[in-house]
């Protein structure tokens, strides 16, 4: 209840708080680049789930406890949503600013792989029957899929690519734009918390329906 | 390390009998590039545009093939459950997978080694810096084959597992695809390799990285 308040003041803020947006040389942006306030965080949110689908198939694999299996599986599930919600608002503003929904690019590209690499997490689950040996090989398919991940993440730093890039410099010594003013930060900020905090709640309750899944199945072997 | 070089013997001599994978990899490999060939007609007659698209065309022989290839490595040992007197032999897990990856690796570089002349005669191209081409194949390929076998490895418990394996396995291997591929066609178009050094370097890590995860969860997957 709590998080659905919080995305509502996100969303809202997004809307009617923020400023209009200005380029380096005094040109006023876009509405369109309002997206990156819902993008960014979700990319953020995407990438967090994936850490959570590596640190918990490690700890599976440690402790042996399936516990940690269901916490990978809905971790999983919703990183796949968010990654998806990724591409498609880069595409949205794309089309708006590019011209184009697509362009081949490495942040792009590898953004794609990412959310097919998961994809295929999940199909992997789906075609392993015993419960116990789809525990452990998914386990080990989620830390390998991992690998992939920082290579999304600083696509945009290691190679020449059109994605913008925000914070940080890369390689090629394009600095990021950041943002100008407390107002745009803090918002981006809520955001980032909001989502976060949807991330949390949505993983929990497929936790819970996982569980309990689990638990009717037992009953019902008995 | 011995030990995965003993399994690997033990397949390559079986291979050497048999000679059913490598004659599959070697001729779908070969029909991929006449496939293209056929396609890219127009241009022939121009290096350069033939340049362009050879990288292309050689990485997608290579990993059709290669995808086949892995396909059958797990497969031979289910049969007649030679898999489980593996994991009773007094080695190291590691080793099973080392074996595979060596077997495998070589099955590559031989069929990489009939394709590339073979494109030569296709596409009328004559290849320069070979040299550095071939390192790059070298560590593409290598890249390929680690993660493949362990995918081939997770995949062969499952239901229809050669449908999964090239699903499962071209997102994952693609961080050493793209710079092998890149790298491969700025070298084709006469870039000097030092201007490449970035690829090479990606390409290089994840090799490594690759290998090192690998070695270190596989035993999680043969552990029944």
């Amino acid at each position: 209840m709590f998080t659905v308040l919080m995305l509502v003041v996100a969303f809202g803020a997004i809307f009617f708080y923020l400023p209009v947006m200005k380029d380096s040389a005094g040109n006023v942006l876009d509405s369109s680049f309002n997206i990156f306030y819902f993008h960014m965080p979700i990319a953020i949110v995407a990438y967090l789930a994936f850490f959570v689908v590596f640190v918990s198939s490690i700890l599976y694999l440690r402790e042996n406890d399936s516990k940690w299996d269901m916490v990978s599986l809905s971790a999983a599930e919703v990183g796949v949503i968010f990654a998806f919600l990724v591409l498609a608002t880069g595409s949205i503003w794309a089309k708006a600013i590019w011209g184009w929904y697509w362009v081949w690019e490495p942040r792009l590209t590898t953004s794609l792989v990412l959310f097919l690499v998961y994809v295929g997490y999940l199909m992997l689950r789906t075609a392993l029957d015993d419960p116990l040996k789809r525990a452990r090989l998914s386990a080990v398919f989620g830390i390998v899929a991992f690998v992939s991940v920082p290579l999304s993440f600083l696509s945009i730093r290691i190679w020449r690519s059109a994605h913008p890039l925000m914070f940080g410099g890369s390689l090629y010594g394009q600095d990021g734009g950041g943002l100008e003013g407390s107002s745009l930060l803090l918002v981006l900020l809520f955001n980032m918390l909001a989502f976060v905090m949807l991330f949390i709640g949505l993983t929990s309750f497929k936790f819970q329906n996982e569980k309990l899944g689990r638990e009717l199945e037992m009953a019902k072997g008995r | 390390m011995l030990k995965g070089l003993n399994i690997a013997f033990k397949d390559l001599k079986i291979e050497s009998r048999a000679r059913e994978i490598f004659i599959s990899m070697v001729v779908f490999s070969l029909l991929i590039l006449i496939i293209f060939s056929i396609a890219f007609s127009d241009l022939l007659s121009s290096a350069s545009k033939t340049a362009t698209v050879a990288s292309g065309v050689l990485w997608i022989c290579f990993i059709f093939a290669g995808t086949l290839g892995l396909n059958r490595t797990f497969a031979t040992e289910v049969q007649n459950g030679c898999m489980d007197a593996l994991k009773m032999c007094p080695i190291p897990p590691n080793s099973i997978y080392l074996s595979k990856v060596i077997f495998v690796f070589l099955l590559m570089l031989l069929v990489e080694i009939i394709t590339i002349p073979m494109f030569s005669v296709l596409f009328n191209y004559q290849f320069t810096a070979i040299i550095w081409v071939g390192i790059v194949i070298l560590l593409g390929s290598f890249g390929f084959v680690v993660v493949g076998c362990l995918i081939s490895a997770l995949v062969i418990r499952a239901r229809a597992g050669e449908m999964l394996l090239p699903v499962l396995l071209l997102p994952l291997s693609l961080p050493v695809i793209i710079p092998a591929v890149s790298a491969t066609s700025g070298l084709l178009r006469g870039e000097d390799i030092f201007s490449l050094m970035s690829y090479i370097r990606l390409l290089v890590v994840y090799d490594f990285v690759f290998f090192a995860v690998s070695m270190l969860v596989f035993e999680y997957v043969v552990e029944d």
